[in-house]
This record gives C-alpha cells, sequence and structure tokens, in this order.
C-alpha cells in the first residue's frame, strides 16, 4: 500500500526567483514533480480571483502557483512558511484549493529552523528514504541557492555597465542550465567558479563614482522580480550599482546558523528602532541607517502592499532619509500596480539621484 | 508635590486592558489622563500623521497620542509581542513604541516595557524595570501590580457573568448576533459603536466575542483552526465555538488593512457553515449609507430565519 502511495505523489511548491532549480534538488529524491509553469499575469490572477482580498502578494503568488500545478496533474502541495503571516497561510490556502475541488496532501514546513527538523519532516513525503539522503540533498540545495545568490549579486553590481548589452544574461542563463545538472557539491562549486571568471571577463565601461542604489524591504518582493516589475533590470539598464543584502542565502544564514544576526541590525538601526519591529522589518531600518551612512545615493523600499513589519518600518525609514538627507522610494505592490506607474516613479527617482550627485560633484 | 501625569491613549489594547492599567498606575500615585472618545478630529490627525498603509486602528492609535502630548508628562505604551509559548500577535503591537517615537520625534516621552513570554520576559519584570525610576520600593509596585490584576480579573469575570444572564434571558422572537471584533474596534466610537448601536435598534439581542472565558476559548479555537498563532484571534475564533448554539448570526468588524484578520475571515466564511455572518470592513472613508441597508437585510434575514426555525420546533 505504502509503496503505491508514493508512486503517485505529484508534488509541487510555488516559485520564487531563480531558487526553483534549488528546491527541486530537494524534492527529487523524495518524489516526482510537478512543476508549476513561470509565473505569468495569469498566475497572478488566479491567485487574486480565489484568495482573500487583503492577503498579502506572496499569499496570492503562491495560491496562483499551487492552482496552475495542480491543474497540471500535481496531487500534494508544499508550503515553506516563514514572513508574518506566511505560517498561517497554508491552511487558508488548503480550505481555498480545496473548495475549488482539488484533490491533494498538504504539507507544511515545520517553523523550527534545524535542518534536521526539517529533514525528519521531509521524510514524511517518502519514508523509504533515507534521513542522510535526505540531508545531503538539503545540502546541495543550499549550496546551489549560495551559487546563484553570490553570481546575482556580482551581476546586479555590473550589469549597467556592459558594453556588450545582454552578455550578462546570456551567461548568467547558461549558468543555471549547468547549475541544474550538477548533483555534487563539489561540481557546484566548480559550476560556480567557472561561471563567476566568465562574468568577471565581461567587458564593463564603469565610471569610478556610478550611482549606488541600495534595494530594501520584504524578501518575496525583493527576491521574485516578476512580483516587482524587475526592478533591478530596469534600475540596471539606466546605469545603476545595484545593491542588496536580502536574498535567499542571508534568510537561511540568519535563520539556521546565525539567529544573533537580528541583533547586529537592531544595533545598526538604532536610535531609530529600539526594538524588533517583525519579520524583515529590524533589516530593513538597520540597512538603511547604515546605507545612510556608508554614503549610498539612494535606497528604494519594496514591499507587498499592507505588509506589516514593512509599514511598522516606514516610520523609522521617513526619520533616516530626513536626518541624512538620504532619498528614499517606496514601492507597494498588489494585483492592481500598474507597470508603468512604477517605471514612472523610478524614472524621477533616477533623475533626482543624477542631479543630486551632480550638484554634490560641482561642489 | 504635583503628580506626574500618564496619558492613555483610547485605542488599541486600551479597550483591552484599561482596567488594569489605570488602577495599576492610580495605585503608584500618577495622575492618569486618557484621552477621549475617538472623534473626527482625532482620527484625521491620526490619518494624517499614519504611513498610509497602515492599519485604521494604529492611525486611531497616533491621533489619541497627538492629543495626549500637551497635557500629560508621558505616554504609556507597554509593548506585548507574545502572550502564550508558540503564539504572537499582530506585529503592530511590538512597534507602537518605535512608531510613536518616529512620528513625534521629541515632542513625545514614553514608559514602555516588553512582555514577551517566549523570550520569558514577563510582564511583572517589565514592569519593575519601566518604573523603578517612578517607586524606589519594588513591593510598592508588586503589590499594585497584584491588586490590580485581581480588579481586572474581577471585572472580567462580571462581564462573563452579565453575558451569560443575557443569554439566558434572551426572549425566543430575538436573534442573538455574535459581535465578533478586536475590542478597539467594537468598543471604539467611531468604529464599532455606531454599528452595534445600529444593530441594537433593529431588535437584536448583541453578545461579544471578547467576553468569553479565555481559556476555554483558546482550546475550541483549535476545531476551527488548526495553525492560527495570533493570540488575540484564537480568542475570538473560539468565542465563536464557545457561543455557537446560542447565536443566529455572526457580524465580523474587521478595519482595513488588517493582515491578521483578512486571512481569518476567509477562513471563517470556509468553515463555519450553520451560521449566517456578515463582514463588515472599516475604512476611514467608509459611507453610512450602503453599510445601513446592509446590515438591514442581514438583520432581517435573521428574523425571518428565527421565526421560521421556531415554528418547526
Ligand atoms: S512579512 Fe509582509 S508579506 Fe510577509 S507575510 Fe507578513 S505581511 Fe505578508
Ligand atoms: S490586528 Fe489588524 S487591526 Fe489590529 S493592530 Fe494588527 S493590523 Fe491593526
Amino acid at each position: 500500500m505504502e509503496k503505491e502511495n508514493n508512486k503517485t505523489k505529484k508534488v509541487c511548491f510555488p516559485h520564487m526567483g531563480n531558487y526553483f532549480i534549488a528546491f527541486k534538488e530537494i524534492v527529487e529524491p523524495l518524489a516526482e514533480i510537478i512543476s508549476p509553469p513561470p509565473i505569468t499575469k495569469k498566475t497572478v490572477e488566479l491567485g487574486t480571483r480565489y484568495g482573500p482580498e487583503s492577503a498579502c502578494i506572496p499569499f496570492k503568488y503562491n495560491l496562483g502557483n499551487y492552482i496552475e500545478a495542480l491543474d497540471k496533474g500535481a496531487n500534494f502541495v508544499i508550503q515553506a512558511g516563514g514572513g508574518c503571516r506566511f505560517g498561517y497561510y497554508g491552511e487558508v490556502q488548503e480550505e481555498i484549493l480545496k473548495k475549488l475541488g482539488y484533490e491533494f496532501e498538504f504539507f507544511k514546513f515545520p517553523n523550527d529552523y534545524n535542518f534536521l527538523t526539517l529533514a525528519r519532516a521531509l521524510q514524511k513525503i517518502n519514508p523509504k528514504v533515507s534521513i542522510v539522503k535526505i540531508l545531503y540533498s538539503l545540502g546541495l540545495a543550499y549550496f546551489k541557492i549560495r551559487a546563484i545568490d553570490k553570481l546575482d549579486d556580482y551581476v546586479r553590481l555590473n550589469i549597467g555597465f556592459e558594453i556588450e548589452k545582454g552578455e550578462f544574461e546570456k551567461t548568467f542563463k547558461l549558468f543555471l542550465k549547468d547549475l541544474e545538472k550538477d548533483k555534487k557539491i563539489l561540481s557546484i562549486r566548480r559550476t560556480q567558479a567557472r561561471y563567476l571568471k566568465l562574468l568577471k571577463n565581461i567587458k564593463l565601461n564603469k565610471p569610478k563614482n556610478p550611482i549606488r542604489v541600495v534595494i530594501l524591504g520584504e524578501v518575496y518582493v525583493v527576491m521574485e522580480p516578476f512580483s516587482n516589475f524587475n526592478i533591478e533590470k530596469q534600475l540596471g539598464a539606466k546605469g545603476v550599482e545595484v545593491h542588496r543584502h536580502s536574498s535567499l542565502s542571508t534568510t537561511i544564514h540568519d535563520l539556521f546558523f546565525n539567529k544573533r544576526v537580528m541583533k547586529e541590525f537592531l544595533e545598526k538601526a538604532r536610535p531609530y528602532l529600539r526594538n524588533d519591529t517583525g519579520a524583515h522589518g529590524t533589516e530593513t531600518v538597520g540597512l538603511a541607517h547604515h546605507s545612510a551612512k556608508a554614503g549610498f545615493d539612494g535606497a528604494i523600499h519594496i514591499k507587498p502592499f499592507g505588509c506589516m513589519p514593512e509599514v511598522n518600518a516606514m516610520s523609522a525609514l521617513h526619520r533616516i532619509s530626513n536626518d541624512y538627507k538620504f532619498p528614499i522610494i517606496y514601492f507597494s505592490f498588489d494585483s492592481q500596480t500598474s507597470e508603468t506607474g512604477v517605471k514612472t516613479r523610478l524614472e524621477a527617482f533616477y533623475d533626482l539621484l543624477i542631479m543630486k550627485k551632480q550638484k554634490n560633484e560641482q561642489r | 508635590m504635583e503628580k506626574i501625569k500618564i496619558g492613555l491613549p483610547r485605542a488599541l489594547l486600551y479597550h483591552k486592558y484599561h482596567i488594569f492599567w489605570e488602577d495599576f498606575l492610580n495605585r503608584l500615585g500618577f495622575e492618569v489622563i486618557v484621552s477621549p472618545e475617538t472623534n473626527k478630529e482625532i482620527l484625521k490627525k491620526g490619518v494624517s500623521l499614519a504611513i498610509d498603509e497602515s492599519c485604521l486602528s494604529l492611525k486611531i492609535y497616533l491621533g489619541h497620542i497627538d492629543w495626549l502630548l500637551s497635557r500629560v508628562d508621558y505616554v504609556f505604551i507597554p509593548r506585548i509581542v507574545s502572550l502564550e509559548k508558540k503564539e504572537a500577535l499582530c506585529t503592530k503591537f511590538m512597534a507602537l513604541g518605535d512608531i510613536a517615537r518616529n512620528t513625534f520625534k521629541k515632542e513625545i516621552k514614553t514608559i514602555e516595557y516588553t512582555i514577551d513570554i517566549i523570550e520569558k520576559q514577563w510582564e511583572i519584570f517589565g514592569i519593575l524595570k519601566a518604573f523603578s525610576k517612578f517607586e524606589k520600593n519594588p513591593f510598592k509596585i508588586i503589590l499594585a501590580y497584584r491588586a490590580a490584576k485581581k480588579l481586572e480579573r474581577e471585572t472580567e469575570e462580571v462581564k462573563i457573568q452579565k453575558q451569560f444572564t443575557q443569554i439566558k434571558e434572551a426572549d425566543n422572537e430575538k436573534p442573538t448576533v455574535l459581535i465578533l471584533s478586536h475590542p478597539y474596534t467594537t468598543y471604539d466610537a467611531l468604529l464599532g459603536k455606531p454599528i452595534v448601536e445600529f444593530l441594537k435598534k433593529q431588535e437584536l439581542s448583541l453578545i461579544y466575542a471578547d467576553i468569553v472565558p479565555k481559556k476555554e476559548a483558546m482550546e475550541l479555537s483549535k476545531n476551527i483552526s488548526r495553525d492560527l498563532y495570533w493570540t488575540y484571534n484564537k480568542e475570538l475564533l473560539g468565542a465563536i465555538e464557545y457561543y455557537k448554539d446560542k447565536i443566529d448570526g455572526i457580524v465580523f468588524l474587521m478595519v482595513f488593512p488588517c493582515g491578521p484578520d483578512a486571512l481569518v475571515v476567509n477562513l471563517c466564511q470556509h468553515k463555519i457553515k450553520n451560521v449566517p455572518i456578515t463582514v463588515i470592513t472599516l475604512d476611514e472613508l467608509e459611507g453610512d449609507a450602503g453599510l445601513k441597508t446592509r446590515l438591514e437585510s442581514f438583520a432581517d434575514i435573521l428574523k425571518i430565519k428565527k421565526i421560521q426555525d421556531g415554528k418547526r420546533k
């Protein structure tokens, strides 16, 4: 019986940025994967139509992913948790999907951030796979995530200055393709090193003192370019050096390896925050304060509409912006946000930064 | 010597804890000043001070602080992160102090302390620390704390008993409606009160979800939701289960935008099948006309249903 059961498990999980290939690593040994189609307008529409109106964007995107995967034949849904409401998303999503008539099992990641607990929980998907094997695949996934972020960081800083347009993107795509095939930690490291070198060989035309901008905010919209209208790409195209701290690697690092990081961000956020302000909010304020002091040209704060911890952070951001004369622009995304609106405001912000920079340089 | 004036904004958790707060502060010899019932000015001020996307309740809260600033020495802003292990509150309640200080900058002096059961920061420790600069004798603080807690418990008990009596004595023709909302929505003069008054005029008997034996309600909430981890929402959900045989309908009041409630409402709509629910979302622009019609027709439905059910029996 048990055996039969496992064979027929068809697992799906949501998309997030480029990380799908890493998540795949975890699930592949356990069961068949049905990958949801890439996020499109339709995904968002589905999530919006069937999700509660005031749920935040990540909820709607994930729900859309699930519906599209269930339509493709998935019968097992994985939800990862995290964020201030995320832990509770699962139950609501499960109910909604059931109401829509889908038949499936629902699996929620445990909320304890510990690899062994995680592996044990995952083993329930397929008890025949050993814990060691699962731990190993978690390791592989982690190294893949790190590789992706490492290269992505470099791209973000430099893509605005490539001489031959499109080279970075092309190379990065090849990298993801190769990375997907890697099945050993060593080969992941090799792929990472090889492509980092290739990226570094791309010819740049970078001024000594480019405009440097920091991306701050809620992690899902920061990490899923579809949800933020490719804000980083838009900035890159204007010749901006884009910095961002938050990525899946840093999030995992903070949750699993070094829980003290929160305290450090709180230190950095002082005197604008005395206490933790929820989810990523404290990190946002800490990073904003730090970047303002470090002489960045400006910051872009992005969040899902109504995201509570980030809204909490904003009163502090306003003050930092005032005290340091540090320009910050704020974007909230929901399913009604218009792309042109974002574009126009981003352009105006860019013009402001340029003007400010020129004024400072003349002095 | 003139008494030190401590201000309590009549908003958010004031509506939940004011018995304790007021009594405790009075016992320590402070003059307690509570801002008036929410009015249009307070709302307007709050809306202009708050970040746009904050929930309406927070906007109102900031309006109340603004009213207090010129009249008090300190504003009292306890910070509540968690009240139970493995549970949490809305993140607003952990951020209030920082939001207030960032909004009012140098104009505000606060008394703050943290309650975070998960981190073993018990209320009494926080209170001892926060008040040590006013009262050198810690025993006095502890005594005041205990006495005020006792008063809070007793008042709570009286309220519950009163609601029980009302249910017992309810006449069989009047439908009973459960008002499901946070106390800071239910009892706010601009948010819940007008709705409650209006419903009373529709010849409904109203009971309140925040008046319920808390422990039992928390347990019962698991019947509706397996994973819910916001303490206050759990209490409210539990109240549905607790009163479910006694009620004919539920009016869910929520402010916009409220993260926790948005998901909880949705879950209720999926899971609660045999009691009619209506959801009223309050925002700063809410006009009266449409709302009244909706409430009226909801009341009508309940009344018709009540008569039919009565005949069947
Ligand atoms: S942190 Fe923001 S986006 Fe994430 S669950 Fe909370 S409100 Fe939603
Ligand atoms: S629970 Fe909702 S209404 Fe209450 S403070 Fe939080 S966001 Fe505001």
